[in-house]
């Protein structure tokens, strides 16, 4: 699993690369947290683009920083169209209340 | 095909997790699936294999038992643990239903086995452990995608 980071104003942006699992998942969420706690981040966009593997640990994972970006009135967007990720986000509902977009351009431009 | 088994024992490690279904992965690509067929494979594994080592063995590691067997064009991989077992096996395969929502668990594992394979059973037994049993049909179209 590789993540890479980078801030554009008040978003985070994140590209997750590689396997997400429960082994990958609980990591990538202390970075996350804490790159959001020290750029003091109002919005985050989670690119799934480049991940070859997601399991529900990713669903938790997504749900999680979801609910903590919420609470503080902040949005999460997701950048899918992606084979191994698309059917299981659509299965787990996540799709219903969180906005997912084919490309970073449009994300922005959305936040 | 010609029958053919496999079998894999692990400590629960997360580490683990990557490992063990890339086995059972490579084991399966004997019957020739695609890409979304193997996705799926492993995305079920995942699933028992993580359920063993959160739930099953949560205050220690324990050995993780895979087996898999080809029979025809039919992959049937059994996961086992000797933990804890599932105390209310209808609650728990509910969808959305977690006893760790504290560990930003969203439930959704055994529908996730479920959907992704064919068929799906759950053997528990309270402090004895828990196997799971799943089977896919690998269908053999002659001009399939891959
Ligand atoms: N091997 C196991 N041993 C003991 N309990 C288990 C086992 N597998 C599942 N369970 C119980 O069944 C519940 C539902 O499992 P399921 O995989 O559907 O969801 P989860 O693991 O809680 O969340 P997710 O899989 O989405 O991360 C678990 O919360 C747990 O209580
Ligand atoms: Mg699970």
């Amino acid at each position: 699993m590789n993540l890479s980071m980078e801030t554009r104003e008040n978003i985070l942006v994140v590209k997750l690369k590689g396997e997400l699992d429960h082994h990958s998942a609980e990591s990538t969420r202390k970075k996350i947290d804490k790159a959001i706690i020290e750029k003091g981040s109002k919005n985050i966009i989670l690119d799934l683009k480049e991940l070859s593997f997601m399991d529900s640990s990713g669903i938790g994972l997504i749900m999680g920083r979801y609910k903590n970006i919420s609470q503080k009135d902040g949005k999460l967007f997701v950048i899918s169209g992606n084979q191994y990720v698309d059917r299981i986000l659509k299965m787990s509902g996540l799709l219903k209340i969180i906005e997912a977009y084919p490309e970073m351009d449009t994300a922005l431009k959305n936040i | 095909m010609e029958r053919n088994h496999m079998k894999l024992e692990f400590l629960s490690k997360s580490k683990n997790e990557s490992f063990s279904r890339i086995v059972v992965a490579a084991f399966a690509a004997q019957l020739d699936p695609t890409i979304e067929e193997l996705s799926d494979i492993k995305t079920a594994i995942s699933e028992a294999v993580t359920n063993a080592i959160i739930h099953g063995y949560e205050y220690g590691d324990g050995i993780i038992r895979i087996e898999a067997t080809i029979e025809g064009n039919v992959i049937e991989i059994i996961v086992e643990d000797f933990g804890k077992g599932i105390l209310n096996l209808e609650k728990a395969m509910e969808p959305f239903y977690t006893s760790k929502p504290d560990l930003e668990r969203s439930g959704m594992g055994f529908t996730v086995m479920e959907t992704f394979m064919d068929d799906l059973k759950v053997e528990t037994n309270e402090s004895h452990g828990t196997r799971i049993i799943m089977t896919k049909r690998i269908e053999n179209l002659p001009n399939k995608e891959r």
